[in-house]
């Protein structure tokens, strides 16, 4: 059960420059989609962190459970060749 | 007989002392908001507002003590006046109220500053012409803020709703002031510095309008009002607020930190 007399939850994702994906830095509570968007700006860009927000309700995000981490993710363990290790990256690329 | 440039710095230091009090005086007052704030966001919210027009006030009175040739910098200006020797309007030093009367002070005054600002960009002065071109864009932000909140109140509940109208009733005879012309006023729209206060009265009330039909709320009626704090006439309300302000400076001359 949501607690009524709790603003909802939303997460802040944050793109710090043009050209980088935006970033999870946190969460806050708003009574809206706008006052999210403002507190995000307020709380989350003071020490200009960033030039674009999102901000998700937190409850439109679904998790894995911890409780199956093993079985998600213990059978990418033993798998090294997916890494692609054998790629010569070109120095001008700088944000991979 | 004083010379004409004397009187010309005269009226441009008085008219950037008001543009500079205003924002000082309401800046301390949101200041008093941290820590009290009904959520932690508003909290910040309000402080980046206060930081943001004490950012506004340091420039302004640092460019009026540069204007009156005296040697005061911002620091001077800031805490060591008297009472009488600040010009701002007094909707500025009226008491935070609620949450709600916070927040109708700030729409009222953020849309001046907000119309005010962008018929300023191209002063003939260009130093505030910078300052509003600075100004602007946070002003934008701070009325964004406040009307948001204003429309939220006023739409909201039964009791938000009477609140903020009871406020609005309560501050509003106060926004005359700002749009009162005086000789000050007028030197500075002969002279290509400030624009007219009827174009920005004009602005103003389209915009006003238009938020309080959002927020459901009634315009009150316009009332004649002996306007002061201009002039350097204040509500009972600044002579706290200047005590609290200038306390340190008083006690502790040119202390720094």
């Amino acid at each position: 059960m949501e607690d009524q007399r709790q603003w909802p939850l939303f997460e802040v994702f944050i793109r710090a420059r043009g050209g980088l994906d935006h970033k999870h830095v946190g969460s806050l509570h708003a009574a809206d989609p706008s006052m999210a968007l403002d507190h995000a700006r307020d709380l989350y860009t003071r020490r200009q962190e960033g030039v674009s927000i999102w901000v998700v309700p937190s409850k439109a995000i679904i998790a894995s459970d911890p409780a199956e981490t093993d079985s998600l993710f213990e059978p990418a363990r033993d798998k090294i060749y997916r890494h692609p290790t054998f790629y010569v990256i070109p120095d001008e690329v700088k944000t991979l | 007989m004083k010379g004409a440039a004397e009187t010309d710095a005269q009226a441009l230091f008085r008219y950037v002392l008001r543009l500079g009090d205003l924002s000082l005086v309401l800046g301390q007052r949101l200041g008093e908001w941290v820590g009290h704030s009904p959520a932690l966001e508003e909290d910040l919210g309000l402080a980046n507002i206060a930081l943001d027009l004490i950012g506004q006030a340091r420039l302004l009175l640092s460019y009026a003590g540069e204007i009156e040739g005296r040697g005061r910098d911002e620091d001077q200006l800031a805490y060591l006046r008297e009472q009488g020797a600040y010009f701002n309007a007094i909707l500025a030093e009226q008491p935070n109220g609620d949450f709600g009367q916070t927040l109708v002070r700030q729409v009222l005054i953020d849309a001046f500053q907000l119309e005010l600002y962008e018929r300023m960009t191209d002063s003939m002065d260009a130093r505030l012409a910078a300052i509003a071109a600075k100004s602007v864009k946070e002003v934008r932000y701070h009325l964004r803020y406040s009307s948001g909140w204003l429309v939220r109140l006023g739409d909201g509940t039964p009791e938000s709703h009477q609140r903020v109208q009871t406020s609005l009733e309560l501050l509003w005879p106060y926004t005359v002031e700002l749009f009162a012309e005086d000789d000050v006023d007028r030197a500075m729209v002969d002279r290509g510095i400030a624009p007219r206060l009827s174009e920005v009265r004009a602005a103003w009330v389209e915009r006003i309008e238009a938020i309080l039909a959002e927020a459901t709320l009634k315009r009150p009626a316009d009332r004649p009002h002996a306007w002061h704090g201009k002039r350097g006439q204040h509500s009972e309300h600044l002579g706290y607020i200047l005590a609290e302000m200038q306390y340190l400076q008083r006690a502790y001359p040119g202390a720094r930190w």
